[in-house]
This record gives C-alpha cells, sequence and structure tokens, in this order.
C-alpha cells in the first residue's frame, strides 16, 4: 500500500522508525519546575531584548522579552515567579546565549485561558494575536510565524499545506496532537486560511500514522465546512517526507525553485503543531510558553510525551522521567537525522525543541569513518540531486571553498547521503565546513 | 561523557566491511566447484592470490602510512578475482607478482580505495599477460571429467596443451567444438555448470549468475551493468560473429570466456565503474562491444579483462556527462 501513496520523487531513505517507544503514550504535564531558563534567541532572527529584570515578579504568559526591529517574535513567562537574573545560559546551537531565569512561585494558580469566537475578527487582528502569542514555527525552523503569513501581495497563494509528515524517527509529538487536538487544528487551518485568504488546506500525514489519519479526517468531516476545503492525504513513510520542499512536490508536484520559498509556487506550509498554537494563540489568546516534546531513546528510563513549560531544563524532565540509563552516549535535541547532539542536560526547552532524544551506543553508530569507495548510494540517497561524495572529498583535499559549482547552499542537511554512506563519512558535516567556507 | 558529533546520529547497517564480505560469500561457489573441474590447484592459486594480495595491501599501507584496512575484505576481492581470471595450469607463485602489481601499483599508488582508475585484479591479470604470456594463455586443464575428450581435441592443435573453447572456435570454428562435447545442447548445458577449460573461476556461468543475483537482491550492485554487458555481448555477437551478417550465436558467446564474471563482479566494481543509470548503461554496453571486438578481431580469443580495462578510464567523463538531476538549481550555480 505504501507504494502507491504520494511521494517525492527523488532520494530518500528509511531509517528505523523506532516511533513504538513513546507513540502509545497519551501526552502527559511534566510538573513545573523550580525554575525556568528562558532563552532570547528561540526563533529565526534576532535575539529578543529583555522586557523584565532582576526582581521582577512575572506571571505566566506575561511577555520577557521583544524585539524592537527585524525579524523575531515576543517570548513569554512561562511559569509564575520572579526574575532571578538576567544572564547567560547554554543554548542548544548558539553554545551560550542571553536568558531570563525565572524563580516558579509554588503557590501560583495555574493561568486560565477563556475561549472566544474569532469568527468575524480581521485579518489584521488575527495577525496580531499570532504574533502577540510569539508563534513561530515550532517544528524546527522557529520561523516567525506573522511573518509567513504575510506573504507578498504579488505572491498568488492558492494552498496551505499542514505538515503532519513527521519523518524524523522517535518523533511522536506530531502524531499525538493530531490524535488528542484534531479539531483544534482543524480549526487552527481554518484560521491560516482565513488569514491567507484562501480556501484549500491538504494535511500531509505519513502513512505509519492511521490512527492520526483517521483522527484528522474525523476531525475535518465535522467541521462546518464554510467553504473551507480542507482535507487529510496519506504520504509514503520516507524520510525526510516533512521536509518542506519534498512536502510541496509529493502533495502539489510543484518544484520549489533554488533560493525560492513556498509561496513562490502558491504554497504556505505550517507544521501541525504550530497550527495548534495558532488555534490557541487566536480562539483563547494564550502565547507560546509551552509545548509538546516527544523524550525518548533507549538511554532514557521511561520514554514519553511530555507537555513541557518553554525554559525547562533537560535535566529537570530527565529526572522526571527516571533518569539516564548506562550506556548513554549521546542526547539530541530534535530528531536522529538532522538535531543537534548537546555536551550537557543544563540546556532548556526552547520552542522549537520537538524531541529530547537519549541515544544509548548501539542505537547511534559511532564507527571511524573511511575512503569514499565511490557507491554513489549518497546521490540515490540526496533528495535534492547533489554530490555528496564529491564535496567530501574535495572538503577532504582542502578544497572546500571550491565547492560552489556543486550547489552546496541547495542541500538542506537531511542527513540522508551520510545515513547511507556505507564508509561512515560524515558528509553533512563536510558540507557544512564547503558552506562556511564558499561563503568567505 | 556524552558525544558530541554533527547530525544524523543514526547510521544505516551497512558498511564497507559488510558490502565486500558478502561480494566475497558470493564469489566462493565458482571457486568450489572449480576445485571438482579442474582439481586442488584452483584452491592453492586463488589461496595464494588472496594471502598475497592482503599482504600487499598490509605493506602497501605501511610503506605509504595511510591506516591498515585489510579487515574490510576489498584486498580478499581482488585476490580473488585475479586467481578466477587466471588459467589453472599456471605455477602457483604467479599469483604474487599479479597482487604486487595490482595492490601497490594499480590501487595505492594511486590514492588507496576510491582512487584507482582501473580495477585492480585485472591490472594484475594484463600485468601477468604481458609478463608469463606463454603460461597465461596455454596453462588450461580440462575438466576432470572429461579429460579423456579434451586432451584429444588439444592433439591436433598442441600435443600438450588443451584450449579454451574461445580458442577452438576462434580457429577450428563451431564443427571442431561440437565434435567434443557430442551436441549444442551438451555444449550449452556443459557451459551453464561450468564443465569447460577456461580460467579458474569463469566457467560457470549459473553460480556466477546466482551470486551476483544475491548481490543485485542485497542492493549491493544494480542490474544495469551486467545486463548492459550481456545484452551488448550477445547482440554484437549476432550481428558480427557469424559467416554472415546476423547469424552470430549470441548464446554461446554469454557463456564462453569470462562474460559471467566480468559482468556482475568486475565490471560492477563501485570505484571504477559509474554510479548514475544512464552511464552504467552505456558503460556496460562498451564493455560488451570491445569484448566482442577483440573475440573476433584482436590477437586474443577472450576479450572481457582489456574491454573492463578500456572502459574504466571513461568512467569520470561518464560521471560528469550523467549527473543526477539537481532538484532546484540555483540560478548562475
Amino acid at each position: 500500500m505504501n507504494d502507491l501513496l504520494l511521494t517525492f520523487p527523488k532520494g530518500g531513505v528509511h531509517p528505523p522508525e523506532r516511533k513504538d517507544l513513546t507513540e502509545h503514550s497519551a501526552v502527559e504535564p511534566l510538573p513545573i519546575p523550580e525554575e525556568v531558563e528562558i532563552l532570547l534567541n528561540q526563533h529565526f532572527g534576532a535575539p529578543c531584548n529583555p522586557l523584565v529584570k532582576k526582581k521582577d515578579q512575572v506571571a505566566e504568559g506575561d511577555a520577557v522579552g521583544e524585539v524592537d526591529k527585524g525579524l523575531g517574535a515576543t517570548i513569554h513567562a512561562s511559569v509564575t515567579g520572579s526574575v532571578k537574573g538576567v544572564g547567560l545560559s547554554a543554548h542548544p546551537i548558539a553554545v551560550k546565549a542571553p536568558s531570563i531565569l525565572i524563580q516558579t512561585d509554588p503557590s501560583a494558580e495555574p493561568r486560565e485561558w477563556q475561549p472566544s469566537d474569532w469568527k468575524g475578527l480581521s485579518r489584521e487582528e488575527l495577525l496580531r494575536r499570532i504574533k502577540n502569542a510569539g508563534i513561530v514555527g515550532i517544528g524546527g525552523a522557529g520561523f516567525p510565524t506573522h511573518v509567513k503569513l504575510s506573504p507578498p501581495p504579488d505572491a498568488k497563494v492558492d494552498t496551505l499545506i499542514l505538515n503532519g509528515a513527521e519523518c524524523e524517527p522517535y518523533l511522536t509529538t506530531d502524531h499525538r496532537l493530531m490524535l488528542e487536538h484534531a479539531e483544534k487544528i482543524v480549526e487552527g487551518a481554518k484560521i491560516i486560511l482565513t488569514v491567507l485568504g484562501i480556501k484549500d488546506c491538504r494535511i500531509g500525514i505519513e502513512a505509519n500514522k492511521l490512527d492520526a489519519i483517521e483522527a484528522m479526517k474525523t476531525a475535518c468531516g465535522k467541521a462546518s465546512p464554510n467553504g473551507f476545503n480542507v482535507t487529510v492525504v496519506p504520504l509514503k513513510v520516507k524520510y525526510p517526507q516533512g521536509s518542506e520542499k519534498q512536502l510541496i512536490q509529493s502533495i502539489t508536484g510543484r518544484r520549489v525553485p533554488g533560493f525560492g520559498l513556498p509561496f513562490d509556487v502558491g504554497v504556505i506550509v505550517q507544521n501541525v503543531g504550530t497550527t495548534k498554537a495558532i488555534h490557541d494563540a487566536v480562539v483563547l489568546q494564550k502565547p507560546l510558553y509551552e509545548k509538546v516534546v516527544t523524550v525518548s531513546g533507549r538511554g532514557i528510563a521511561r520514554p514519553a510525551n511530555l507537555m513541557v513549560r518553554i525554559g525547562t531544563r533537560i535535566s529537570d524532565i530527565a529526572s522526571y522521567l527516571g533518569g539516564t540509563l548506562p550506556g548513554l552516549a549521546k542526547v539530541v535535541l530534535g530528531g536522529p537525522m538532522m538535531g543537534f547532539a548537546v555536551s550537557t542536560l543544563d540546556i532548556p526547552v526552547t520552542k522549537t525543541t520537538s524531541g529530547i532524544l537519549f541515544l544509548t551506543e548501539d542505537e547511534i553508530d559511532a564507527r571511524p569513518y573511511g575512503q569514499c569507495i565511490r557507491c554513489g548510494w549518497c546521490l540515490d540517497a540526496c533528495p535534492m540531486g547533489l554530490l555528496p561524495n564529491e564535496i567530501g572529498v574535495y572538503v577532504e583535499a582542502g578544497h572546500a571553498g571550491d565547492t560552489s559549482q556543486f550547489g552546496v547552499f541547495e542541500c538542506f542537511e537531511c542527513g540522508c547521503c551520510a545515513y547511507a554512506c556505507p564508509a561512515k563519512r560524515p558528509l553533512v558535516q563536510f558540507i557544512r565546513l564547503a558552506k562556511m567556507k564558499a561563503k568567505k | 561523557m556524552l558525544t558530541v558529533s554533527v547530525s544524523p546520529h543514526i547510521k544505516s547497517g551497512e558498511s564497507v566491511e559488510k558490502i565486500m564480505w558478502t561480494v566475497v560469500v558470493c564469489l566462493l561457489p565458482p571457486l568450489i566447484l572449480s576445485v571438482f573441474i579442474f582439481g586442488v590447484q584452483t584452491l592453492i592459486i586463488s589461496a595464494v592470490s588472496v594471502a598475497s594480495c592482503v599482504a600487499a595491501e598490509a605493506v602497501s599501507q605501511k610503506l605509504l602510512h595511510r591506516p591498515i584496512t585489510i579487515k574490510d575484505g576489498s584486498a580478499v576481492i581482488t585476490g580473488l578475482l585475479m586467481a578466477y581470471v587466471i588459467p589453472p595450469g599456471v605455477p602457483c607463485w604467479i599469483p604474487i607478482l599479479g597482487a604486487v602489481m595490482a595492490i601497490y601499483v594499480a590501487k595505492h599508488l594511486l590514492g588507496g580505495i576510491g582512487f584507482n582508475i582501473f580495477n585492480p585484479a585485472l591490472i594484475g591479470r594484463a600485468f601477468l599477460m604481458a609478463t608469463f604470456p606463454v603460461a597465461m594463455t596455454s596453462a588450461w586443464l580440462p575438466p576432470i571429467r572429461d579429460a579423456a575428450v579434451f586432451k584429444y581435441m588439444g592433439s591436433g592443435i598442441d600435443a600438450v596443451s588443451t584450449a579454451t573453447p574461445l580458442y577452438v572456435l576462434k580457429h577450428y570454428g563451431i564443427g571442431a567444438l561440437m565434435e567434443k562435447f557430442g551436441s549444442m545442447s551438451a555444449i550449452y548445458s556443459d557451459f551453464l555448470v561450468g564443465w569447460r577449460p577456461g580460467c579458474i573461476g569463469e566457467t560457470s556461468a549459473l553460480l556466477l549468475l546466482l551470486g551476483g543475483l544475491f548481490l543485485i537482491y542485497k542492493r549491493y550492485i544494480t542490474w544495469h551493468i551486467p545486463v548492459s554487458v550481456i545484452v551488448s555481448v550477445a547482440f554484437f555477437t549476432w550481428v558480427f560473429g557469424g559467416e554472415k551478417f546476423f547469424t552470430g550465436n549470441p548464446l554461446l558467446a554469454i557463456l564462453s570466456g569470462g562474460v559471467f564474471l566480468g559482468a556482475f563482479f568486475m565490471a560492477t566494481d563501485y570505484v571504477t565503474s559509474p554510479s548514475q543509470a544512464p552511464a552504467k548503461l552505456i558503460f556496460g554496453a562498451g564493455i560488451g562491444a570491445l569484448t566482442v571486438l577483440i573475440r573476433l578481431k584482436g590477437g586474443y580469443p577472450e576479450g572481457v579483462c582489456y574491454a573492463i580495462l578500456l572502459m574504466n578510464p571513461l568512467v569520470p567523463a561518464l560521471e560528469g556527462w550523467f549527473r543526477p538531476k539537481r532538484f532546484a538549481p540555483q540560478k548562475g550555480a
């Protein structure tokens, strides 16, 4: 059946899914930690300026950081308490980054967010609510959503695609959200359609989540049509099905040009998790300060899907789940194909943390790499039609700067090449180096 | 201590070692059969060839200050393949010289695995052909089962040696071959199974085909090169191989000589073959055409080895002409 489903034509790999560790675990709320570290750059764009100072009292949902100009998104307090300090924290990617440390007030009542009818609100008001809630693409990129939903006037957008592919192994956050909040996601889709002034929405879901496909189909059927056309599209299980360009090609057959953006081919893509956050931002006027995170891998005592306050340290999450297990070799934020390995557990969760993987020796492959044997498997694996083998050989020979002929900037680092390479060559690392040298 | 490295953090279970040792296993049945066809010396020659290739690899890497990778099985394959294209009656020290040429000169002096232009095993064989032309072209042994028949067959040509079917075909025609085997169907069935004079590992088309199909099933090789080599040999033999055009015998052509060994195990060597499907088809077709050209017009009765060696240096060009289609090439890049 898998072979009959829609998919992208070129490249891709089939890594072991390992979603069974958490796919049947309902999302459970993590108890509010004693303190949270809220990073000020959690999005694509400039870091926020802090709006609070030491000893200030803040309530759950208050804005604590804002961008005055340029691309960015507001950041909110995820707990009620007092500001312990504004300083530096470990950051999953940037190593160190400015942050706000908040001491939780254990006696504080949880804040309630009352729903209100959004129909009839203007496009500007909807966008304002999305912006105020600090919504970014929580699937991983962190691109500010209010910017993404304001395409240039000459762009002729006709289709909204919701990304429920969740093609990364281990991760089950979008899966659980679609099962548990299908109607809110469909409602969120209608909000986005209203903002964009279009009618058509396709929800792409990989066929390894049949229950989610059913749940979303039911939700689409139940939702009052209002002239909207929201449908579910089952997709072939193949990594990187959830990559924006591949997903657009799978569903619409359109190909986003080099250096182009989805709206160049009339499409806007939103992750289903972001769509749920848009629903909460508009209907509840609730800012984005908590999110579902898959905590998985054979190196954690109890894998789970947790609703986590942003700023919660990974170490607090690990101890809640019974601690790490012997044999733990690597901790990865995000999925195993594109996530970031971290060296410490004192790193806080951000808006874009979709998974925390505690991987043991037998899950990773730390064998040393050898010379390229020219098998060409990376060429078959690359969804962008690039030549990872050539780039790797150039980089190793000290010619990283001469690789622009190979289109290194078209590479989005999905990792298919390095996954497939039988010589275990770190091809993504070579390509990153090539990009750095080619920029200079 | 947590490991920190660039993504991806999981890798496929495949490895160079796994590929190479699987190829070695696929190559073993023809060797075992060769012991029954020609006698235990095929095993000795192959063992010497493998041991000297592995030793040559270790010494080359030591001399060139490179990591020693003899466990990856690649030198074992070179050793086996070189033995498979040597006549079974040669002195058993001959592969030692071939190994030095194949591994040290053709492989490591050009940069080691991944950088050699020519198939090392075939360079080893070509070197032996040039240095020991008599042994390499006459040390044929008759299959034990039919020793009497083949010795008789040889007597009209050379009192001591026997001859390969391709030699008989080239110089005496199909009638002479039929006389020795009895009938065309006996020729086909004996050639398919491997009961004929020839190099150590090339005679059993059937076992080579089964090994090759297993490699295709494992996705270690694709069908393109083997199919295009075999189809091309059949086609060009059919067109040019007979008294008149379009009267050649394609089936006999593909079952003779080293077509199956070359098509499945030598022309598919990753390093010295192209990676994209259209380039593979052209590469294989070129090997088939050159094989037939050498067989029909060249000085040697068999041409697979030189056909592959002649196509090897075209691989970088083929790779350049047939690149994967880029998803979204940037303007100006």
